[in-house]
């Protein structure tokens, strides 16, 4: 069961992904994101991290996925042109990209015995142990990520405001 | 080992080494900024998932506070990225990446 669904959202996850590199218009690469991003929340479940399963679907496929699709509207986002930059960027990324997996999926593959199993509903960090570590011993850094928050807002508007 | 019941960790790790390789591959290949912006947060997310996986299976809670943190860095980054974005299209009136080559604005 545990192994059905993780090939599911797995496959899912590189499912969506792929369909993001192969779509040309953004609206559709958006959407496919969604998709991927909703399948690892799922995977998180799986992994026994509930809280974060709940922050990826409202913080990640909510709230930064509304923006993008908003900002793809506002700007009214058609098809994008193939130019002749892309040319040198096909002859380096797909191989680029294809030595990185390879090397990745080599190593683990290899130290696979080392890494060992993942079991379900073997989870340790419960949101308790998970809350008690954020609120009480990293309360600072907590702290200084709102502090980040309120900056970033304050940028976006002052970039986003038109010049008069 | 039941098979069915368990999933290796390898498989995981597997699982975020594609999804950052097609992140990487999407935002060399891509040309319109917006997408190239998102291929950044699929990578982020490929790396969120080998934090929630090596969580899990050495049992420290570190794992997912960094997750956390990630997630936030993330939504600051994407405010500020499509606000840079907005101003690049005010500016420029086009959103492929080939054309916006100057710093200037």
């Amino acid at each position: 069961m545990y192994l059905v669904l993780f090939l599911i959202f797995g496959g899912l996850c590189v499912a969506g992904a792929l369909n993001l590199l192969f779509q040309r218009h953004p609206i559709n690469s958006a959407l496919s994101l969604i998709v991927v991003m909703s399948s690892l929340a799922v995977l998180y479940l799986l992994l026994g991290a509930e809280f974060l399963a709940a922050a990826q679907v409202i913080v990640y496929s909510g709230a930064i996925m509304v923006l993008f699709t908003f900002v793809i509207m506002l700007l009214n986002a058609g098809r994008e042109e193939r130019t002749h930059g892309s040319k040198a960027a096909y002859a380096i990324g797909i191989p680029g990209a294809a030595a990185l997996l390879g090397a990745l999926v080599y190593i683990f593959l290899s130290n696979g015995d080392l890494l060992g199993p993942t079991l379900l509903g073997a989870s340790w960090v419960v949101p308790t142990v998970f809350s008690a570590t954020l609120f009480r011993d990293l309360l600072l850094p907590f702290e200084v990520t709102s502090v980040l928050l309120l900056v970033a807002i304050l940028g976006a508007v002052a970039l986003a405001r038109k010049e008069h | 080992m039941f098979s069915g019941s368990v999933v290796p960790v390898s498989w995981y790790l597997i699982l975020s080494a594609i999804l950052f390789s097609i992140g990487v591959a999407a935002f060399l290949i891509k040309r319109n900024i917006i997408t190239v912006f998102m291929s950044i947060e699929l990578m982020l997310n490929a790396v969120n998932l080998a934090f929630i996986v090596f969580a899990h299976r050495w049992h420290q809670v570190g794992g997912q506070i960094f997750v956390l943190f990630v997630m936030v860095v993330a939504a600051a980054e994407a405010a500020v990225g499509l606000a840079i974005i907005i101003a690049v299209f005010r500016a420029r009136n086009t959103l492929n990446v080939d054309q916006v080559d100057l710093m200037k604005l």
